[in-house]
């Protein structure tokens, strides 16, 4: 089965990085097509931004956007909006936020996790800017059972040798922990 | 259709989202040099009677106003 | 700069591993594993990435070249050219308006019959500005004596880069690799890396044939009479149609080598098709999902993706066409004349196809709508899809 996931972030926030990390531990995962793009434009600081994973046991023919997503990451609650474009009914929001999954009335599965919190705990910061990827996407292997921890802090790990990828796995793991769901 | 584009207001949406900071004016000590007013690469700081005031809508927050008065009277803080 | 361990370190965790990497990191990989001597390149967006990796491996000792950096696309082709005239492996890369300004300098490699490989990350042209994949660029050097490639996945144009090579040096033609802006040079895929011994074996050292060489002096491409002028075109003619059987040989080797197999055409399920989509790039890939669809609603649909263009592989389009239907993607315009692909392969063709051009200044080109085309396609009449979802 393909997985198809959908970033929104804005400038500077790492959705294009999460995406490639993303489709890194797929690959991790065993799975033999993997692909990560970002959706170009405005590539501005702060700019609302699009990303897109693929993850797939056989080779992906697609390179079209993707506007069925079974999963969506959402970088801010105010992203929400256009996160929901397209979702499957059964599609999971991952939503990076202080919230509950029980205080979001969405058509859709809910987990929540407060990876700006932790981002800055762990000081992942970009020119003063708090850089989520890594700790968003902890929040993905409660909701994916074919994608483990292990393989989302392996591929930090193996895209940042030494310790900022170790910094970054470990606010992962911490995003993974304080993970809530709603099915 | 042309490749001629007009400046128009609001051409890439309300650009105000894309804020982390926001310049605040102290009016106090404001000059109405204009300075701000020159600088601002989004036009989104206009004249008025009462010296100038910083379009919220528009303003992407990069502080460039902030950083050419010569009275410190505009600020960046934290949206 | 690097010491010999560490190279000697990076060398072993990348040597026959698969990496997971972005179309343009793939060129430069390409670039290192096939040994380049010489790389003169301009950077432009969506090439940069090539230019800046390929930088890096030549200043920190993993890639033996010379970079030179130039003022300009043609300044970098002009270098390339100097290069290879004297015998070096020269490369380069570029996108776009690069390509554009290269045209005097790419008729230039062409007839000194200089094997330089190029990677062109197809871009769409000014104006107005716009970044995104289109294959004019490419399209609109199609008579200047270079081969052209056209990919879709990022291990193609590893795989590409490398063989481009060895058909460039056998026949005495400069190639061309075209990638896609985005969906390609910076899309994650992953990317099997031989050994470098193998790469080694299947591309050796090859003396030029002819070369510049201060003990033994010569000019290129000094005024000639037109006895002189004909023959030397005509032996680029020549040395194109030599390229068709060459460029199926190098695809043996290097299936035999590398375990990859690499057709002019691929083919997906066009044998008992009534109808068949011709495409270059991933418009050919995606529509192998679309055929997938349209099979399981009745309609026997086939793909035939186009990866060379030049030397055009008219023999192929003539066997694979016939007595289906055929319908034809452009992601590209010659204005006045329609799709650039479709004009070429109805040159071969003795009965009407249908033509689409999507996908312009990279519009979005989903294979919900490639299925649409064909569901509408009639042969009649030539259509511009300028919707996401027509």
């Amino acid at each position: 089965m393909m997985y198809e996931i959908r970033f929104h972030g804005r400038g500077g926030q790492g959705a294009v990085t999460a995406a490639a990390l993303l489709c890194r531990a797929g690959f991790l995962a065993g799975k033999k097509g993997v692909q990560a793009f970002p959706l170009f434009g405005a590539e501005r600081r702060g700019a609302p931004v699009k990303a897109f994973a693929r993850i797939d046991d056989e080779e992906i023919v697609l390179a079209s956007q993707i506007y069925e997503p079974d999963y969506v990451f959402v970088f801010e609650e105010w992203l929400i909006e256009y996160a929901i474009e397209g979702l499957k009914k059964d599609g999971w929001m991952i939503i990076n936020t202080k919230k509950k999954p029980e205080d979001f009335d969405l058509d859709c599965k809910i987990a929540t996790t407060d990876a700006t919190g932790i981002a800055l705990s762990n000081n992942l910061k970009v020119a003063g800017f708090p850089v989520i990827n890594s700790s968003i996407l902890g929040a993905f292997p409660k909701v994916c059972e074919e994608i483990k921890l292990e393989h989302i802090t392996q591929a930090i790990k193996n895209y940042w040798p030494g310790d900022i990828g170790k910094n970054n796995a470990h606010a992962c793991e911490q995003a993974f922990n304080a993970t809530e769901v709603k099915e | 259709m042309i490749p001629l584009s007009k400046p128009k207001k609001g051409a890439s949406g309300k650009t105000g989202m894309w804020r982390t900071e926001k310049p605040v004016l102290d009016k106090e000590r404001c000059t109405n040099c204009l300075l701000c007013w020159v600088f601002c690469p989004e036009s989104a700081i206009y004249r008025t009677e009462d010296k100038v005031e910083i379009d919220y809508e528009y303003c992407k927050g990069c502080g460039v106003c902030a950083n050419e008065c010569a009275r410190g009277a505009i600020k960046m803080e934290e949206e | 700069m690097l010491g010999r361990e560490e190279i000697e370190r990076k060398k072993i965790k990348e040597e026959g591993t698969t990496v997971i990497e972005t179309g343009n990191h793939a060129v430069s990989l390409a670039a290192k594993f096939a040994r380049a001597d010489v790389v003169a390149a301009y950077p432009i967006t969506p090439q940069t990435q090539i230019v800046e990796e390929i930088a890096k491996f030549v200043e920190n000792g993993e890639m033996n070249a010379k970079f030179i950096r130039v003022e300009s696309e043609h300044s970098a082709m002009a270098a390339c050219i100097g290069a290879s005239a004297t015998g070096a492996r020269a490369f380069t890369a570029t996108s776009s308006q690069g390509l554009l300004l290269m045209h005097e300098m790419l008729f230039a490699a062409g007839g000194y019959r200089l094997p330089i490989v190029m990677a062109n990350v197809n871009r769409s042209l000014f104006p107005p500005w716009n970044i995104l994949v289109e294959h004019s660029d490419s399209l609109a050097q199609r008579d200047t004596g270079w081969i052209q490639f056209y990919c879709a996945s990022n291990q193609e144009v590893f795989d590409t880069t490398i063989q481009a090579f060895k058909i460039a040096e056998e026949v005495n033609l400069p190639a061309m690799v075209n990638l896609e802006g985005f969906i390609m040079s910076h899309t994650h895929m992953p990317i099997e890396l031989p050994m470098q011994d193998a790469v080694d074996r299947f591309l050796p050292r090859r003396e030029h044939l002819w070369k510049l060489d201060v003990d033994n002096p010569g000019t290129f491409g000094s005024m000639s009479n037109p006895e002189y002028y004909v023959l030397m075109r005509k032996g680029i003619e020549d040395a194109m149609k030599e390229a068709r059987t060459k460029i199926l040989d190098v695809n043996t080797e290097f299936e035999r080598e590398f375990g990859r197999k690499y057709e002019p055409i691929e083919c997906y399920k066009c044998e008992d098709a009534e109808t068949v989509i011709f495409a270059m790039g991933t418009i050919g890939k995606e529509s192998k999902r679309a055929v997938d669809e349209l099979r399981n609603e009745g309609v026997k649909a086939g793909v035939a993706r186009i990866r060379l263009f030049r030397p055009f592989p008219e023999e192929s389009i003539k066997s694979i066409a016939e007595g289906k239907k055929i319908i034809i993607f452009d992601r590209d315009c010659s204005f006045g004349k329609g799709g650039v692909l479709s004009t070429e392969i109805r040159s071969v063709l003795d009965k009407p196809a249908s033509s689409y051009v999507v996908g312009i200044g990279g519009l979005d080109v989903p294979y919900t709508t490639i299925k649409k085309c064909v569901e509408r396609a009639n042969g009649q009449k030539d259509e511009w899809i300028t919707e996401v979802h027509p």
